[in-house]
């Protein structure tokens, strides 16, 4: 049976949730699975890596970049006749997948909502979430990104302890450089992988304002989210922005405050399992999309809301 | 040098999509746009112009005759020049990538080449990236303030929640540009009258000699996602709502 291999990563030192999402779907395919990953230290995730066939650590003294990477996996995934290779659609992944894929002359289909290993099939959304595209992949190797909270995560399938072979890498980068970083807010929730996100809209009125979204958001451990006309207002940084040219999210539970619904935001949080919204204008296009609404001012619906959960929990 | 910038046609963000022959779309009264990101690409291109000074924007498309009217609106907004690889074929990215490489040797290359980090349509994130393969150029994706010095291009790549990394490459390179903090602009009459003018040159991949245009990824089929049954609205006093609201979201639709 051909091989799957999967790409988990270590973020800041920290096993990413995802990882999980990716780890049980290859698991449940019947299939002897080989993880890639990017750490120094892989003793703190060996619980994570239980039940994998192996685990190939990449280990570099200094920060390897996509390209050094791509170069790397296309090479460990042709050396260990890897057939099928999967990652979860992180910005990482959106920059290093079409390189090995383009590397490798392997078909790539991104953002999958379906796959089917066997068939070479799956499905993703196209024109913002609109539709649904199944495609079919020719080739001889496939690769494959899967839109975060899509698979269920369950936790190891064994105690068995991976076999690890850890391989150093060092840079080779051409003609571009990394200069610098600059460190995104510290213990925010990645929206992408949030299970729950609040979000505001131009209605907040301010940035102060959004301290309420944030105070509720922390009692749910949930992720805060903005809609494009309250990043353009200033009142949240851009990479709060759910939507059309922000991020497109897909949690369990996305609660839209103060937010009219505009179909550039619609299409970024659709795939929401549950969508709330609390709007003051019962005319709100957001409120026809909605599973459950409450007409009201958010200002006091807000404060209610994190005092009722705060009781009930 | 030349800068390059490739913008692809979409629908309109609010058209509403009708699925013909399984797997397209119905194209009667669909509106036309140029990609939210390839607007900014188009911005982010002229703004490399202005400090590099003395070289040509040549803003390239491939698709049927309809997309000639993208390349007007980049001509408009201050291209120099236009190319449309003109093609009714369905292509997946490994194609599109081939003819654009072929396409921008022919309008020249070494060049700087600019486009959005995905389009609207597929919303794939691959074409750049095959196409600097391609190349054998630098590339990378979602990518924000963009600036020229000699002989380099330096970028900011948003990453997770805020965080950042700062790259160069050296030129000839493929940048994918992400959204960036200010709202394109539109066209100026006089653009439009200017662009009116301008001769643009069309080519068929088989022109340019294309070669292995067959789909690696072929579509099967085309679907509208089930749709949400009708939301419920809460009524009653905002504590009483917001206390059945809680028991719904926990009992219901368990999801806190």
């Amino acid at each position: 049976m051909s091989k799957l291999g999967i790409f988990l990563e270590i973020k800041d030192g920290k096993f990413k949730k995802s990882n999980h999402e990716l780890i049980s779907f290859a698991s449940k395919q019947g299939r002897e699975v080989i993880a890639i990953l990017c750490a120094e230290k892989l003793d703190s995730h060996l619980t994570h890596l239980q039940g994998l066939n192996k685990v190939i650590q990449l280990s570099s003294a200094t920060a390897l970049l996509n390209d050094t990477l791509s170069q790397v996996i296309s090479e460990t995934i042709k050396k260990e006749s890897i057939t099928d290779f999967l990652a979860m659609a992180t910005p990482l992944a959106k920059d290093l997948l079409p390189r090995i894929s383009a590397k490798l002359a392997a078909p790539m289909v991104c953002d999958c909502v379906k796959i089917d290993l066997s068939a070479h099939e799956a499905t993703k959304p196209v024109y913002s979430g609109k539709l649904l595209m199944n495609y079919k992949l020719n080739g001889e190797r496939y690769i494959y990104s899967v839109r975060p909270n899509t698979y269920p995560a369950e936790g190891p399938s064994s105690t068995q302890n991976p076999v690890v072979e850890t391989l150093t890498v060092n840079p080779q980068s051409q003609g571009m450089k990394l200069i610098g970083t600059t460190k995104g807010a510290s213990g925010r929730v990645d929206l992408a992988e949030a299970d729950i996100i609040i979000s505001g809209g131009r209605a907040m009125q301010s940035k102060e304002n959004f301290t309420l979204l944030a105070e509720l958001a922390e009692v749910l451990n949930a992720g805060v989210g903005a809609s494009r006309a309250a990043v353009d207002a200033e009142y949240a940084s851009y990479d709060m922005q759910v939507g059309q040219t922000g991020k497109v999210v897909n949690p369990k539970l996305y609660l839209a405050a103060g937010i009219s619904g505009a179909i550039q935001h619609f299409v970024g949080m659709k795939t929401s399992k549950v969508i709330v919204a609390i709007n003051r204008d019962p005319e709100a296009p957001i409120f026809k999309k909605a599973d459950y609404g409450i007409v009201g001012d958010l200002f006091k619906i807000i404060p209610l809301l994190k005092e009722e959960i705060k009781r009930v929990f | 040098m030349n800068i390059i910038v490739c913008v692809k046609q979409v629908p309109d963000t609010e058209a509403s999509l009708i699925v013909k022959d399984g797997v397209g779309i119905n194209e009667a009264n669909i509106k036309w746009i140029i990609s939210p990101y390839d607007e900014y690409a188009i911005e982010e291109a002229l703004k490399l112009k202005k400090t590099l000074g003395n070289v040509t924007l040549t803003a390239l498309t491939l698709g049927p005759s309809r997309c000639e009217s993208a390349l007007r609106t980049a001509l408009a907004l201050g291209a120099d020049a236009a190319f449309h690889m003109e093609s009714e074929q369905v292509l997946d990215h490994m194609g599109t990538a081939r003819c654009l490489a072929a396409a921008i040797k022919e309008i020249g290359f070494p060049s700087i080449i600019v486009m959005g980090k995905q389009a609207i349509d597929d919303d794939a994130y691959m074409t750049h990236i095959y196409l600097a393969e391609q190349l054998n150029a630098p590339v990378s994706t979602n990518l924000t303030n963009v600036t020229v010095t000699d002989n380099e291009i330096t970028a900011d790549r948003e990453i997770d929640e805020g965080a950042k990394e700062h790259l160069s490459f050296s030129l000839p390179c493929v940048l994918g540009i992400g959204k960036c903090a200010y709202t394109p602009k539109l066209p100026n009459l006089m653009g439009v009258m200017k662009s009116k003018k301008v001769l643009i040159p069309k080519k068929s991949p088989v022109d340019l000699d294309v070669k292995e245009l067959s789909p690696s990824v072929s579509a099967l089929k085309l679907f509208a996602p089930p749709e949400k049954p009708q939301g419920r609205i809460i009524g009653g006093e905002p504590e009483v709502a917001v206390k059945e609201l809680v028991r719904l979201l926990k009992e219901e639709a368990k999801v806190i």
